[in-house]
């Protein structure tokens, strides 16, 4: 292996793709699991606030937290009802 | 005060049992009177790899349900005095196992002058394996050197670090081991394998051990003894090694460093 590697140029160990891998679906589950859990909340109370005003489904308001940067942007989506 | 330790990892097969099995026989040859306890509520094993199977007569539910008592249910270990089992049952009820009831006999067992007491997690995050981790004072998270078990062992130090009892009543927070098992120095060495310190900066916890892939391990199994036992294999020395550790002294990592066989080793074989 080491002679055909000299040859046919280094080739990344398999334990360091690993590893890099690793760092990275760490780093993303350790944010959402430290994540706010309020989010479902949120969505509950929007929705029970909007249909007080006209009739909305429930899937059609969207809740998200994104970071970008150092910033964490809350972003609410809601489709209103179609002939209004 | 007994202490409170769980052995868990959340993937299966990566040597909670075992694990528990050398840890809890460790603390009772130092002299502290020791527990262990099994978890995996329908899958009992600890019993086999302790080699009391034949002995079992009352399990952990069984005391839980008030059935027997904790006297009753306990069982001396054959090879380390001062160490007792309690088994799983063999019920496929999983919610027998209530918080309320779990903390009735982990109670009752500091009361009655244990030092330290082993809980072997079931695999997975599920209720079982939440219940072992729950009144945890310190944890062992037992880590393969392989990307789905370093995963899941940081799924559980999530979980530790937010269902524990000290979680959440914010009290000092549990105390994390990382202890590396089935390690293999020479694929480590080559690069098919994350090393232990490659794991120990994925999950930054302190190292405890590094035990060593062996058959030694198998054997230990097959015979019902703890590994710890097989004297003079680097299994039993790596355990005893993080026994000291876990017990505050120093001790070099062993087992961990490849050398290359020499030329006459190569030419004549032998291991």
């Amino acid at each position: 292996m080491s002679w055909l590697s000299l040859i046919f140029g280094e080739k990344k160990s398999t334990a360091s793709v690993a590893k890099e891998r690793l760092q990275l679906i760490i780093a993303h589950e350790r944010a959402c699991s430290s994540g706010p859990d309020f989010l479902p909340e949120l969505q509950k109370d929007l929705v029970a606030v909007i249909s007080k005003y006209f009739p909305v489904n429930p899937d059609d308001i969207k809740v998200g937290l994104e970071k970008q940067g150092n910033y964490e942007v809350l972003e609410v989506n809601i489709v209103l009802p179609e002939g209004r | 005060m007994a202490t409170i330790i769980t052995v868990t990892s959340g993937k299966g097969g990566v040597g909670k049992t075992t694990t528990s099995a050398s840890i809890a026989s460790g603390l009772a040859m130092r002299g502290y009177k020791t527990a262990v306890i099994d978890f995996d509520v329908g899958l009992r094993n600890l019993d086999l790899i302790m080699g009391c199977e034949r002995r079992v007569v009352y399990d952990f539910v069984n005391v839980i349900q008030g059935d027997a008592n904790l006297h009753q249910a306990l069982i001396k270990d054959k090879h380390a005095d001062n160490l007792f089992v309690l088994p799983a049952s063999q019920t496929r009820d999983k919610d027998a196992l209530t918080e309320e009831g779990v903390e009735n006999v982990l109670k009752e067992l500091a009361h009655q002058g244990f030092d330290y007491i082993v809980c072997d997690s079931p695999a997975g995050i599920e209720h079982g394996a939440v219940m072992a981790l729950t009144f945890a004072d310190e944890a062992i998270v037992v880590t393969n050197p392989e990307v789905s078990s370093v995963r899941d062992s940081d799924r559980i130090l999530g979980i530790i670090q937010s269902k524990s009892r000290r979680a959440i009543e914010g009290r000092e927070p549990v105390k994390e081991h990382l202890l590396v098992t089935r390690y293999a120095p020479k694929r480590a060495h080559e690069g098919e394998m994350l090393t232990y310190t490659d794991i120990q900066e994925l999950l930054r916890i302190p190292l405890l051990g590094v035990i060593p892939e062996s058959d030694a391990v198998l054997h230990a199994s097959n015979q019902g003894v703890p590994a710890i036992h097989q004297k003079g294999t680097p299994v039993a020395d790596a355990y005893l090694d993080a026994i000291g550790r876990f017990l505050g002294e120093e001790h070099p990592l062993r087992f961990v460093d490849y050398e290359k066989p020499g030329l006459i080793k190569r030419l004549f074989g032998g291991k």
